[in-house]
C-alpha cells in the first residue's frame, strides 16, 4: 500500500479532532484542550496533503506561501492587544473566505479544463464558495476598518442603498445562473470573464451589506461573516470532493449561525434588523434632543467615591468597553482587592455584550486575574442590585440605560439591561456625558442617586485606588 | 453526482453536531469559541495547497499562491489567537506581563 492511501483517513482523524475540538470549547476547563486537539488535527491533515503528489510537487510554491502566512498569522495573533480581538477575529475570518474564494475560483478553471466540463452540482458548489467566501472577504475588512477606526464607525447610509445593495445581489445570482446554464450544455457563455465578474460583484456586496451596520453591531456582523466563511469552506469541500472540508467548515456554520443568533438576542435585535435595519440613522435624530430637557447631574471627586466605595457593604462592579479601551482591568482589580480587604463583598455584573463581543469582558477580566467566580451573567446578578450599595459602572452606558425597560420609543426598548439604577447609590466613571455607542442619552446619568466621576476609566480607577489607600 | 449527494448527507449530519455541541455554551465563552470556531474554517488550507497549481500561467499561480498564504493566515492566526484567549481563563500567580513566551 502506498503511504498517500492514508491521506484520507488523516483527513477522517483530523475531522474527528474538530468536533472534538469545538466540544471541548464549550467548557471553561476543556476550551484549551480542546482547541490545541483541533489545531493538532490540523496540522496533521496539512501534513498529510503533502504526501498528494500535486501537492509535493508544488513545495516551490506552497512552503514559501504557508511561511508567508504562519508569519502573518503568528506576530498578528501574538501582538494584538486584548482589546482588538474582535477586529483580529475578522481580519482571520476574512483570509479564510478569501482562500475559498480563491479555491472555487482555481476549481472552476481545472474542472473547465476536463473534457465535458465541469458537472452542473459542482459547479454550483463552486459558485456559492466563490460568493459567499468573497462576501466574507469583504464585508470581514470592512468590519476590521470600522473597529479598528480606520473607516468611520457610524452607520453609512445613502439614498437607493436598498437598491445598490439588492442590484449588486442579482447581478451575481444572474451571471451565476449564466454559468449553470452553461455548465448544463444549454449555453456558451464565456466562462472566465463571467467569475471574474462574479467575484467583483460579491466583493462589493460584501461592502455594501456591511458599510449601512453600525460598529456597535459589529460584533454581530463578524459572527454571521464566520459562518459564512464555514459555509464557503464547507461548499469549496463539495467542489474539489473533500469531506473533511465539508465537515470543518459545516460544524462552523452551523456553530456561528447559533452564536449569532445568542449574539442578536443578547441585544434585543433580531437579525434582520441588525442587518437592514436603521438603528444608526434613527437614535442619530432623537439624540440631541433629550439633553436639554434641563435636568442635570452631579459629578463626584475620586474622593467621594472612595469614601463612598469604602463604607460599602456590598459592592457591584459594571465594567464596559471604555474599560477594556483604557485597558483599566489591573487597576479595577488592584481596587477590588482593597475593598475585599476591608470584608467589602465585590461582585462583577457582565452583560452578555459587554465589551464588544459576548465573553470579551470575562477574557479581559481573566487577564486580570480575577477569579471567575466573581464574575456573574445578567441573570444571576440582576437581582441583587437593589441590596448593592454601590453600583460602579466602569466604561459602560448602553447596557445600563433604564430606558432600555420603559420608554418604548428608545431604539434600544427592550433590551435585557443590568439593573444598576436599583443599586442604592451609583457611581458612573466615565469620560465625558457624551453617548454611548448606540448614540443615545443614559438617564441613568441624571439620576440623583448617580454620581457622576469623569476620566479615562484606567486614569479615574487609579485615583480612587490612591484615596482609598489613603484613608487606609 | 453520487460524490455530491454523498457531501449533502454529510453536509446534514455535520449541521446537527454543530448545533449540538455549541447550543451549550456559557456566554463567557463566546469569543474564545467564535475565535476557535473562526481557526477550524481554516481547514480551507488544504484545499488551497490542493488546488494551487491547478491553474497553470502565471495567474494561476498567483492565485494559487495568495490561497496558501491566506488559507494559513487562518489556521495560524486563529488558533494563536484562541490559545491567547484561553490562557487568560487559567488561575495563575501574578502575570509575569508582556514577556510571555510560549
Amino acid at each position: 500500500m502506498e503511504l498517500r492511501e492514508l491521506v484520507p483517513w488523516v483527513y477522517f482523524l483530523a475531522a474527528i479532532t474538530f468536533i472534538f475540538g469545538l466540544k471541548g470549547l464549550s467548557g471553561p476547563t476543556t476550551a484549551q484542550m480542546g482547541n490545541r486537539v483541533a489545531a493538532g488535527g490540523m496540522l496533521l491533515a496539512v501534513i498529510a496533503t503533502f504526501l498528494e503528489r500535486q501537492v509535493a510537487e508544488a513545495w516551490v510554491l506552497v512552503l514559501p506561501a504557508m511561511a508567508i502566512g504562519t508569519v502573518i498569522g503568528f506576530v498578528g495573533a501574538r501582538q494584538v492587544p486584548m482589546t482588538a480581538m474582535p477586529q483580529m477575529v475578522a481580519i482571520f475570518n476574512g483570509a479564510g473566505g478569501g482562500a475559498a474564494a480563491l479555491v472555487s475560483i482555481l476549481e472552476y478553471t481545472h474542472a473547465s479544463t476536463l473534457s465535458g466540463g465541469a458537472p452542473v452540482g459542482e459547479v454550483i458548489a463552486i459558485l456559492l464558495g466563490l460568493m459567499i467566501g468573497a462576501v466574507s472577504f469583504s464585508g470581514s475588512i470592512v468590519a476590521f476598518g470600522k473597529l479598528q477606526g480606520l473607516i468611520d464607525a457610524r452607520a453609512f447610509k445613502y439614498a437607493g442603498q436598498q437598491l445598490v445593495t439588492g442590484g449588486l445581489f442579482a447581478g451575481m445570482i444572474l451571471l451565476s445562473l449564466v454559468l449553470v446554464a452553461d455548465a448544463a450544455g444549454m449555453m456558451d457563455a464565456p466562462n472566465e470573464l463571467v467569475l471574474g465578474v462574479i467575484a467583483l460583484l460579491a466583493l462589493a456586496f460584501g461592502v455594501a451589506l456591511v458599510m449601512p451596520i453600525g460598529g456597535a453591531d459589529m460584533p454581530v456582523v463578524i459572527s454571521l461573516l464566520n459562518a459564512y466563511t464555514g459555509l464557503a469552506v464547507a461548499m469549496a469541500g463539495f467542489a474539489i470532493g473533500n469531506q473533511m472540508l465539508i465537515v470543518a467548515g459545516t460544524l462552523v456554520g452551523a456553530s456561528g449561525t447559533i452564536l449569532t443568533r445568542l449574539m442578536s438576542k443578547a441585544m434585543n435585535r433580531s437579525l434582520t434588523n441588525v442587518l437592514f435595519g436603521a438603528f444608526g440613522a434613527a437614535t442619530a435624530a432623537t439624540a440631541g434632543a433629550k439633553t436639554d430637557d434641563g435636568r442635570s447631574f452631579r459629578e463626584v471627586s475620586a474622593e467621594d467615591a472612595a469614601i463612598l466605595l469604602g463604607y460599602a457593604q456590598s459592592v457591584i462592579i459594571v465594567p464596559g468597553y471604555g474599560l477594556a479601551v483604557a485597558q483599566a482591568q489591573h487597576n479595577v482589580r488592584e481596587l477590588a482587592d482593597l475593598l475585599e480587604a476591608k470584608g467589602i463583598e465585590v461582585k462583577y455584573a457582565i452583560h452578555p455584550v459587554a465589551g464588544r463581543m459576548p465573553g470579551h469582558m470575562n477574557v479581559l477580566l481573566a487577564e486580570a486575574n480575577v477569579p471567575y467566580e466573581k464574575l456573574f451573567d445578567m441573570e444571576q446578578i440582576n437581582e441583587d442590585f437593589q441590596r448593592a450599595d454601590v453600583a460602579l459602572v466602569i466604561g459602560a452606558n448602553d447596557v445600563t440605560n433604564p430606558a432600555a425597560r420603559k420608554d418604548t420609543s428608545s431604539p434600544i426598548y427592550g433590551m435585557p439591561i443590568l439593573n444598576v439604577d436599583q443599586a442604592q447609590n451609583i457611581i458612573v466613571i466615565k469620560r465625558s456625558m457624551k453617548p454611548g455607542f448606540a448614540g443615545i442619552d443614559n438617564e441613568l446619568y441624571l439620576d440623583p442617586k448617580t454620581g457622576m466621576l469623569f476620566g479615562d476609566a484606567k486614569e479615574a480607577v487609579s485615583r480612587v485606588v490612591g484615596e482609598l489607600k489613603k484613608s487606609g | 453526482m453520487t460524490e455530491i449527494l454523498l457531501g449533502a448527507y454529510i453536509f446534514m449530519l455535520a449541521i446537527w453536531v454543530g448545533n449540538e455541541v455549541i447550543s451549550k455554551v456559557p456566554t463567557t465563552l463566546h469569543t474564545p469559541l467564535m475565535s476557535g470556531a473562526n481557526a477550524i474554517h481554516g481547514i480551507i488550507v488544504v484545499g488551497a495547497l490542493l488546488v494551487a497549481t491547478a491553474l497553470p500561467g502565471p495567474l494561476g499561480t498567483v492565485l494559487g499562491f495568495l490561497a496558501v498564504v491566506l488559507g494559513t493566515i487562518n489556521v495560524v492566526g486563529g488558533f494563536v489567537v484562541t490559545d491567547r484567549m484561553l490562557q487568560m481563563f487559567k488561575a495563575r500567580p501574578r502575570p509575569a506581563k508582556p514577556a510571555e513566551k510560549k
